[in-house]
Formats: C-alpha cells, structure tokens, sequence
C-alpha cells in the first residue's frame, strides 16, 4: 500500500510485518522515531504477541536482544553512532553466539567533537564485528532491507545491521509503498532457531573457547559470510518476485557500461551523485556509478567485474579512519588486489558530520578526476582557510586550546567580519 | 502477582540441640522443609567433573541455589552467567557442568540478558519456565551493576544471585567495590601506611536492591546452606525481579584454608560483618540473628589477606576500625535482638 510517510515510520511497519517479538532499545537520535513507532504499534496491538522493553543503556538493548534471541524469539534493536561503540561488547557477542539480531542503523557520526548528523563512522567502526551490514539507498529500500535481513539473518544464523543515512532517510517524508502481511508471511517463515535455551534439551551456550577451536568458530563465522556473497542475490531476486521492486542485492550499476571513470558509494547519497552523472553523461563524459549495498560480506567478485573496465574509480564515503584515509576506498582496493591493469583508485572524504553533497561540489571534483587525478584522499568542501589559521596558531602556541572550538570560534570570527562588510556595502 | 509466600523460617521453629553449629538433621523438620540437597531427586544442576578450586564457596553456594530453584521449577529453569569463576570453571567446553539450560553472554550483562530470556518465554507463553542469573561480586557490583538496576527498576521475572567473594577472583584477586575494607588483593597491596583495601569504600548492592523496592531481596550465607535454599525456594515463588546476595568464601583469594571456607563464612556472621537478612517491596523483613557476637579478629585472622592488620599497633586501630563496622551492622540489623528462640 503507497503511503506517504516518514522514513522511520515505514521502516517500522516493515519491521512490525516481519512479526518481531522482542523489541528492545535505548533511545539516540536519529534512529527514535522507528523504535517510538514500534512502541506505538505493539501498544495500540498492529504488531501482536511482541515485547516491547525500555532499558537504560545501548549495552543492555543488544543484551536483552541476545537473551530474547538465544532464548527462541525473534529479535529486534535500533541504535545509532555513540549507541553502537557503547553496545560494541555486545555486538561482537551476539555474531560470535550467532544469534540472528536484525538492527537497525541510524548512521551517525562519532564524537568527540560530538555531532547528531549523518555519516557513516559508526558502522564502519564495527563493520568487522561479524555482523553483515547493508546500507539502504532509499527509504523504500530501508523498509524492503528490513524484512530481508531477517530472512537472510534466521537462515545463516547470523546479525545483520540495516544502515540507513541518518536525518536524510530516517526523517524524511516521502511516498513508500508498505508490503501485506500476507505477502510478508509468505517471504519471511516463522522463526526457527539452530541453538535454543530449552529447558527439555538443557544446553550450554557461550562456552570458553581456547586456541584448539577457536580458530575453526572464527572461520565458519567467515565462511557463513560467504554464503550470504550467494544469498543476498538470490533473497532480493526473490524480493524483486513477489514484491515487483528491485531492493538489496550486493550491489547496483548505473550508467557503467562504456564508463572510463566508475564512482562506488554507499547510501543516500547515490540519488545525488545520479544526478550528476546524467548531467556529466549529457555532457558526453564517459563516467558511471556502482552502488554498494552489501558492504559485510564485501562482495569483492562482483565489484571487481564491475570495476575492472574502468580507467579510474573515485570511491564517495562517508567515513575516514583517521591516519589511513577511507575505509571504503581501502575495501575497493582490495578488490581490485593483483588485477592487471586495474584501474586506479581515488579517495575522496565528503559528507562528515552531515555536511551536505551538493551536485555542485560533485562535479568539480569528478570532472577533476577525469583529468587531474590524485593520490590519497581528497577531502569535498574542505575549509580549507579555517585549517590553515588553526594550524598555524597551533605552531606559534603551545597551549593552543581545544581545536574544535577553536574552529568554530574562527568560523564566527569570518561570519562576523562578511556581515560587517556587507552592512558597509 | 505474589502468592504468599510459605512461612518456612527455621529459625522460628527449630531447636538446635548442638551447641556452636547450625546444623539440624533432616530428622528433626518435616518432610517439607528437608534440604534439597537431601534428596535423591535433587537435579544436580551443577553436577561434578567441574575445575573450581578445593573449598570454593562460589561452587557450593550455586550448587545448592540452582538445585533448590530447579526442584521449584520441575527443573522449568534457564541460567544466564556473567563472566566470571562460575563461568570459567563450570564450562571448559566440550564439556560442561550444568544440567539446566545456560547462558553466558558478557561479563556486565547478566541482568538484561535474562530480562531477554524472560521475556522471550513471555512471548511464547512459557510462564512455567523461570529464568535466574547469577555472577560473581565484580560481575555484579561493579560491571553489571547498570544492567542490574535497571533489570530491578524493570521489575523483569528474573531472580538475580550474586555470589560475593569479595574481588575479581578470576582475574587474580584484584579489589572490587565489595572487597572489605583493609583487605589485600593484587590491587590494595599490604603496603605503605594504609595497607590493603581503603575503609570508607565499596557499597552494599542488597541495599540499594532494597531501595529498588523489588519484591523480595535477602543475604545468605554458605555457612547455612538451609536458610539459602529455602530464601531460594522463596523467591522462585515470586514473581518480578529478585535478588539474593550469597557470601562465599575463596581460598585462594582470602588466604585461607579450603577446609575453612564454611568457618570462615559462619564467623563472617557472627562477628556482624556480613549480615543476613531479608527485605520485600522495600522494607527489611527480617534478619538472622547472631547467637554469641565473636570478635572480628577470630573472622580476620585465619585469612592472609587481612595478616597485615596483627601485630601492630597501627594494625590494632585498623582493627577496631573493622569492629566499628560489625557493631553498626548489628545496630542497623538488630542481629542481636533475640526475640524469642533463636
């Protein structure tokens, strides 16, 4: 049924068709208004037979996920930025039990400085926890994601975090078309447990494991995330055969075929950078784009055959390990490990803290890249003028303060100074 | 949600025939309050071929917990462990001790995670099987104690043991926020001019579980496994959070001889320092009494972790520092307000 609604409340009604029954979290923004919108449902009795829990940290919501999960039920979490490094214990437990937790991502970034806006540092920062992380292009596709992740989590026995861009999915109102329960039933059977706390079966779970197995937990774990490379194809196929939509997969392709420079990016940000290929594309420029929606397990094959074309690709992220450059692009690299005449790969940091990327800004730095290439990672829409003053009083001062004040302060200073020159205007 | 619980208190009934020792055969109470642990159906929850240390308080204190909950449950019982000796000791996979079915997420969060045990049987409409967890004093007190209080605020169906001895055990004793005062651990050395653990530290987790005003908390104490299996069977006939708090001696981390771990937590009563008592819905509802207070010194000194405090006279101030700690408790416990038989 088409509704207009926001990203959040869709998400939760795709979430409350998958007839969740432990529902657990901890509010932080931006991901409340899915969990407010379940809490709703279970109340008002949309969603049946289903807890809804309010607990007092990010930790226990996976926590009590993971006791829900290993207990039989199906289990559901949301978290965001902050919330996801304050659970990370308990996110490297949940894969490591393989208990099949769908939660949901509202990417945000780190702090400090702190900052509610979207990027996507946060699942980054857990992204080799052992769950598989995929990140959803449009609201339609965070909803449809939902009630495949479930599927794809039962039938691996493994968690999986749908990622959705914070702010601009999450909060934005727009036409989503919400499945039946019927059909939902139809794709997503009932919930059947590899391992469960049964007092007519009593087993142990979660046992110490040393170094004679340990290795062999960690490799099946490993190997569980290649067959999802098989799966997560096949489940949205399945998804696109019922449902009549294409969403999920490992990746989608625009515009590749004859393209000398590919872009590969992740999320909402794909719907600007279409854009700016068509109007690059209308201005005969060979460029196109492979959307990565599988980000764990890294469909490397696929992406390799889609890359190996190209002359040079520019990877777009939301993300910077701090002293390596862009996680994603380091990813994109290995796929393209050993291949002769593999193109070049370039690095390119935009969107951190929520900045926005504009189309503008897009087309400088691709047509850029068509013939100027760089090394390393270039930083889109970097101040480039508050970074210099900043790092040139940090060499004349030694207590130099803290630097993100002393940034924002230097951004008023020039605010200031332009309203000034405008007043004198 | 409460039926009313049995009136099963020992201690109002029985008489002890033999001086100095709690013991009271099975022959002398009714067949009802015989110890489960008597039985030839006990479950054996935590059965042998386990690699805790010899006289370990924690082994025997979830032995007889967990068997007394099974026998009230018909054995419909899952446990969730904290990280910790129970864990380590009790699970040396492939093989393990436990007949229940058992769970062992993380170190802090025992608590939630049998909140999503219990919530899960909800759900699917299991509300004969019953859901306990169980940690050590750190996994508790310390790491735990946020998953634990809101578990407590939640009133979620779970009955939460804590099996106090006192430090991180598993991790080589270091000091914990239960570790008395005065105390050695590998973190409190017996050095300089304060030695071991600093007075004026540490918290009491019954109390504030009382202050949570969840409907049943008590202490208990390896030294009367009688009284701990029926504050066991107590709270297994209650619903909402509960928790019980169990001393339990270590050899190995208080210094003492593994043949002394019962002594040891008798005398830890009866000098006042570990109060036994009960609380519902808030209130304190009873407490053990002590029959004759011994001093603090007979409690102290068979354990290495306090040798630092005899033979000196810095030591000696230290000590009456101790004993001011067991006087209040029995002022705040009435531990010696006989009323009646004791």
């Amino acid at each position: 049924m088409l509704k207009q609604i926001e990203g959040s409340r869709a998400m939760a009604e795709a979430i409350g068709l998958c007839r969740p029954e432990v529902i657990c979290a901890y509010p932080i923004t931006p991901q409340t208004h899915i969990v407010e919108g379940l809490g709703e449902m279970v109340r008002t009795g949309d969603i049946k037979n289903c807890e809804f829990i309010n607990v007092e940290s990010e930790f226990a919501a996976l926590s009590v996920s993971i006791g829900a999960s290993a207990a039989g039920a199906r289990a559901y979490t949301a978290t965001a930025s902050q919330g996801l490094l304050f659970m990370a214990e308990a996110v490297y437990n949940a894969s490591g039990l393989g208990l099949p937790i769908v939660m949901t991502l509202g990417n945000r970034a780190i702090g400090a400085p702190i900052n509610i806006w979207n990027d996507h540092s946060d699942a980054m920062a857990l992204c080799d926890a052992g769950w598989m992380q995929l990140f959803a292009e449009t609201n339609q596709e965070a909803a449809d994601l939902h009630i495949q992740a479930f599927r794809l989590a039962e039938e691996l026995s493994m968690p999986v975090m749908v990622c959705v861009d914070g702010f601009i999915l999450t909060h934005a109102v727009e036409r989503i078309d919400i499945p039946t329960q019927a059909d939902v039933d139809a794709y997503l059977p009932p919930y059947e447990p590899v391992q469960v706390l049964d007092p007519k079966d009593p087993i142990s779970i979660g046992a110490m494991v040393g170094p004679d197995a340990f290795t062999e937990v960690r490799y099946l774990q490993h190997y569980k995330q290649t067959l999802a490379l098989r799966l997560i194809p096949e489940y949205a196929a399945e998804f696109k055969a019922r449902f009549g939509r294409d969403s999920g997969g490992l990746l989608r392709s625009y515009r590749v075929e004859d393209a000398e420079l590919i872009v590969v990016a992740m999320g909402s940000v794909n719907g600007t950078i279409k854009d700016t290929i068509d109007e690059m594309r209308a201005d005969g420029l060979p460029v196109g784009l492979v959307t990565l929606v599988a980000f764990r397990p890294f469909p490397t094959e696929a992406l390799r055959a889609q890359l190996v074309r190209a002359r040079d690709v520019v990877v777009i992220e939301k993300s910077l390990a701090v002293g390596m450059g862009g996680p994603l692009a380091n990813n994109v690299d290995l796929a393209l490990r050993n291949v002769a005449g593999a193109p070049h790969v370039h690095s390119v940091i935009a969107g951190l803290g929520g900045r926005p990327i504009t189309c503008a800004s897009l087309h400088r730095v691709l047509r850029r890249a068509l013939v100027q290439p760089w090394e390393g990672a270039h930083f889109l829409d970097l101040n480039e003028e508050i970074v210099a003053k900043e790092l040139h009083h940090v060499r004349k001062v030694r207590r130099s303060g803290p630097t993100a004040e002393n940034l924002l302060r230097r951004l008023g200073q020039a605010a200031e100074q332009s309203a000034v020159l405008g007043a004198s205007r | 949600m409460n039926e009313p619980a049995r009136t099963l208190d020992p201690t109002q009934k029985l008489h002890f025939y033999q001086k100095g020792t709690f013991t009271v055969g099975n022959r002398l109470v009714s067949e009802q309050e015989r110890a489960v642990q008597a039985s030839i159906d006990r479950s054996n929850a935590l059965t042998c071929g386990h690699r805790a240390c010899q006289g370990c308080g924690e082994a025997l204190g979830a032995r007889y917990a967990i068997d007394a909950a099974m026998r009230e449950t018909n054995g419909q019982l899952i446990a969730v462990n904290a990280t910790g000796c129970l864990e380590v000791f009790t699970t040396p996979y492939p093989e393990t001790s436990w007949q229940t079915p058992w769970l062992h997420s993380l170190f802090g969060n025992a608590a939630a995670v049998a909140a999503g045990v219990a919530a899960a049987m909800r759900v699917k409409g299991r509300r004969d099987v019953r859901v306990i967890a169980q940690g050590g004093d750190g996994g508790t007190t310390d790491i735990g104690f946020g998953c634990l209080s809101g578990m407590f605020e939640r009133n979620d169906d779970v009955l939460y043991i804590c099996y106090d001895n006192e430090a991180y055990m598993n991790t080589g004793v270091q000091r914990s926020s239960a570790t008395p005062p005065a105390a050695r651990t590998a973190t409190t050395p017996a050095m300089g001019p304060e030695p071991g653990n600093v007075f004026g530290t540490g918290k009491s987790v019954p109390k504030i579980a009382v202050a949570h005003g969840i409907p049943y908390v008590a202490t208990a104490t390896v030294a009367d496994l009688h009284d701990l299996e029926r504050k066991v069977v107590k709270a297994m006939r209650i619903h909402g959070a509960r928790y019980i708090h169990i001393h339990v001696p270590c050899p190995l981390g208080w210094g003492s001889a593994s043949n002394d771990t019962i002594r040891l937590a008798r005398l830890a009563v009866e000098c006042g320092l570990f109060p036994v008592f009960e609380a519902e819905h808030g209130l304190v509802t009873g407490s053990r009494k002590i029959r004759r207070q011994v001093p603090v010194d007979d409690y102290l000194k068979p354990q290495k972790r306090f040798a630092h405090l005899f033979g000196s006279e810095q030591g000696n101030k230290r000590l009456a520092m101790v004993q001011a700690i067991a006087d209040r408790n029995i002022v705040e416990y009435r531990l010696l307000d006989h009323d009646g038989d004791v």
